[in-house]
């Protein structure tokens, strides 16, 4: 096993848990601050990809495209709150899961009707497409590092919003006690839209993210938000730290798992049983990890210290 | 309310009861429709309304009545419509099916229904060996011949060692055996991926692992939108230039548009196996080519091909014994001799009902309209029968 690989792998886990970081972050300010279930939380980030797409299609410029789909992304978060989530925040957990896996059919639907079935793919600009010669030889797609760049600024800007300033006051006020909050006259409903809009928008970041690599495509979030919930409840319910931490613990986990857990399990058994187990078995290794943490430590690694 | 739910029962044995003396060929069809793989099922579907046009709906004098439906890409979900096509719709023949996973679960439900199943696409071992039916026809191919064809032309280019990568089901198990099975160079590493509804799409550590193995060239397999995932990212990693890429069922006008619109010219020359090419110059896929282009406005990938072939097999078999439907052996005995206008020419089949038939090396071009599409260059195995035929007891 050469360390180039072990360091590209590196970094191939940073990147996706850059990646699960933007979507869990928005999962787990919501879970944690209105105590609503947003399984629709990947058609967010869905959305983010397509009007990126589009964008990108009608300006001729990725970049531009995703400063305008932000906002776009947006306007739709704060939509689905005003419309659809805000009637459900005194239902209990089980119809925030039927009402918001019903949102995920509309909106997969929507975009089949809207965009066809055949996906949509982003074009890089020439200097994000090709690779960069890193120290010690490694070589790395210029994209993925941008990814992980733009992902640790979104990190740290969110750190500073929510511990450095008013509205980040706010929104602490309103996780640790809505209803003091409101006394003291917050106006928790604003704060509530504007906080799943937050969260739509580091979605859609995130879909935007992804979609020059896997192209947009129907349903693309249904596959990620899963282990954005498995980072979640790693992480603490409600603890945007913890979202950070988990999301890179489960991004170096999965990526490692997929890369070496072959090679371990051939020192074990035959290649032919370890070519078939492994897969399944990297598969499994995070979800091994959420059992283990709610086993151990069931309010997560990191749970917000007011709760 | 007795009454009422008998005269309901009543009336739904009446409507469920086969009418006398069919008047009527109904084929039902299974594709994925919905979910990211839904492309695939738009292609086929297209493709099959472009077939019942060219016949003017009609077989043998008897009307076709069509029922699509939606696997979902679940096999679970498969088999629940084809029990609906075989029990409530009563259909002649029960077609299509993208997916080896999900036509081995739908499988047992026509052919127990005493349906004729016929394979659009998926050509799994097990239906092409020990499953074998007489009542089950491909107008594709078994699964391990594209990539038989592939192995061959890698070792007349001199590849000595490969990296394998393919998705974790059925299919990808067999294409994997299949390249396994001809090429004489080493295997350096295998990855299997995760398949299904929710596949992995992202495969940046299996390409740093591929690129650190050092093999000449990676041989894959990802269907559907998944192949333009693994291009784009194999080109985003450099790789072009250092490991040469051989892809079966990857690189295909479903993958090409979206692959010219991200600018993705890694793909250009880049070779493939197939058993059919839109460029193929036969009268029926001359036909069927511009039709095609003319009535979608794009090229048709293997999948719409097969799918346009599979009605008119089904149509030979209608017209040999003057559309009584109830005839089953006049209909099978029919189908056996392949007696058709195919897309592929002439061709015959196997024991087992799989096309004893051509494969092709491809290459990605442009075309004269700078479209990206695949010309036949040339033909690497002559009426070849895939291996499982000789477990067949047919």
């Amino acid at each position: 096993m050469d360390a180039g690989l072990v360091a590209a792998q590196l970094l191939n886990g940073l990147q996706l848990g850059v990646l699960l970081f933007l979507l869990a972050s928005g999962l787990t300010l919501i879970f944690g601050i209105m105590d609503f279930v947003n399984l629709a939380h990947g058609s967010l980030y869905m959305v983010g990809a397509y009007f990126c797409a589009t964008l990108t299609d009608a300006t001729g410029s990725f970049l531009l495209a995703v400063a305008l789909a932000l906002p776009a992304t947006a306007l739709v978060g704060a939509a689905v709150e005003l419309l659809v989530v805000r009637r459900l925040y005194r239902r209990d957990h089980l119809d925030h899961v039927l009402a918001t896996f019903g949102l995920i059919l509309c909106f997969d639907t929507l975009v089949q009707i809207l965009w066809g079935p055949e996906g949509m793919a982003i074009r890089l600009p020439a200097w994000a497409d090709g690779q960069q010669h890193l120290p010690g030889g490694l070589v790395f797609p210029t994209y993925r590092l941008l990814i992980i760049g733009a992902g640790l600024a979104v990190a740290a800007g969110l750190y500073v919003l929510v511990t450095k300033t008013r509205l980040g006051m706010r929104i602490r006020a309103g996780a640790s006690n809505p209803a003091m909050a409101g006394a003291l006259g917050i106006d928790i409903g604003l704060l509530f839209t504007l906080v799943f809009a937050l969260g739509a928008v580091m979605a859609g970041l995130a879909g935007m993210m992804i979609a020059p690599i896997t192209e947009a495509s129907i349903g693309m979030g249904n596959e990620i938000i899963i282990t954005a919930f498995v980072v979640v409840i790693v992480g603490g319910i409600g603890s945007i730290r913890g979202a950070f931490v988990a999301a890179l613990l489960i991004g170096l986990i999965d990526t490692m798992g997929r890369s070496f857990l072959d090679m371990g399990l051939k020192l074990l058994m035959s290649a032919q049983a370890a070519e078939t187990s492994a897969p399944a078995l990297s598969a499994m290794l995070i979800y091994i990890l959420m059992a283990s943490v709610l086993a151990f430590r069931p309010q997560g690694l990191f749970p917000p210290k007011t709760r | 309310m007795k009454k009422t739910a008998l005269a309901l029962a009543a009336a739904a044995a009446l409507l469920a009861s086969p009418s006398f003396g069919a008047d009527k060929v109904k084929i039902g069809f299974v594709t994925t429709v919905t979910t990211p793989a839904g492309v695939i099922g738009r292609d086929m579907v297209d493709a099959v309304n472009l077939a019942m046009q060219d016949i003017g709906g009609k077989m043998g004098g008897l009307e076709v009545e069509l029922i699509i439906e939606d696997d979902g890409f679940k096999p679970e979900t498969g088999k629940q419509k084809t029990d609906k096509l075989v029990k409530q719709d009563d259909v002649h023949f029960v077609a299509g099916f993208i997916w080896s996973h999900v036509l081995l679960a739908s499988r047992k439900s026509a052919l127990d229904g005493g349906k004729f199943l016929i394979s659009s696409n998926a050509g799994p071992s097990q239906i092409a060996g020990k499953l074998c039916h007489e009542n089950f026809f491909s107008t594709s191919w078994q699964n391990d011949q594209t990539p038989m064809a592939m192995g061959e032309v890698l070792n007349q280019r001199g590849v000595k060692s490969l990296y394998v990568m393919a998705p974790n089901y059925a299919a990808g198990k067999n294409m994997v055996s299949g390249v396994e099975r001809t090429f004489k160079g080493e295997i350096l590493g295998k990855d299997m991926t995760k398949w299904g509804k929710d596949a992995q799409l992202d495969f940046s550590a299996e390409l740093a692992k591929a690129k650190a193995s050092g093999a000449d060239g990676i041989f894959v397999f990802y269907p559907g939108k998944a192949g333009g995932a693994f291009i784009k990212q194999y080109q985003q990693a450099g790789l072009q230039g250092e490991i040469a890429l051989y892809t079966v069922f990857t690189v295909d006008s479903i993958a090409l548009p979206n692959l010219q619109k991200a600018g993705m010219s890694g793909v250009l020359g880049s070779l493939n196996t197939q058993f059919w090419g839109p460029d193929l110059d036969t009268p029926q896929n001359r036909k069927f080519v511009s039709g095609f282009k003319e009535a979608y406005g794009r090229y048709p990938s293997f999948y719409a091909a097969q799918s346009y072939d599979t009605i008119f097999l089904i149509k030979s078999a209608v017209e040999a014994v003057g559309g009584n439907m109830d005839d089953m052996d006049g209909m099978r005995a029919a189908m056996m001799k392949a007696d058709f206008p195919s897309v592929r020419g002439p061709f015959r089949y196997g024991n087992n009902h799989f096309p004893i038939q051509n494969f092709y090396l491809r290459q990605v071009v442009e075309d004269a309209d700078g479209v990206w599409t695949t010309t036949v260059v040339d033909t690497v195995l002559k009426d070849h029968q895939d291996v499982y035929a000789a477990e067949c007891k047919m």
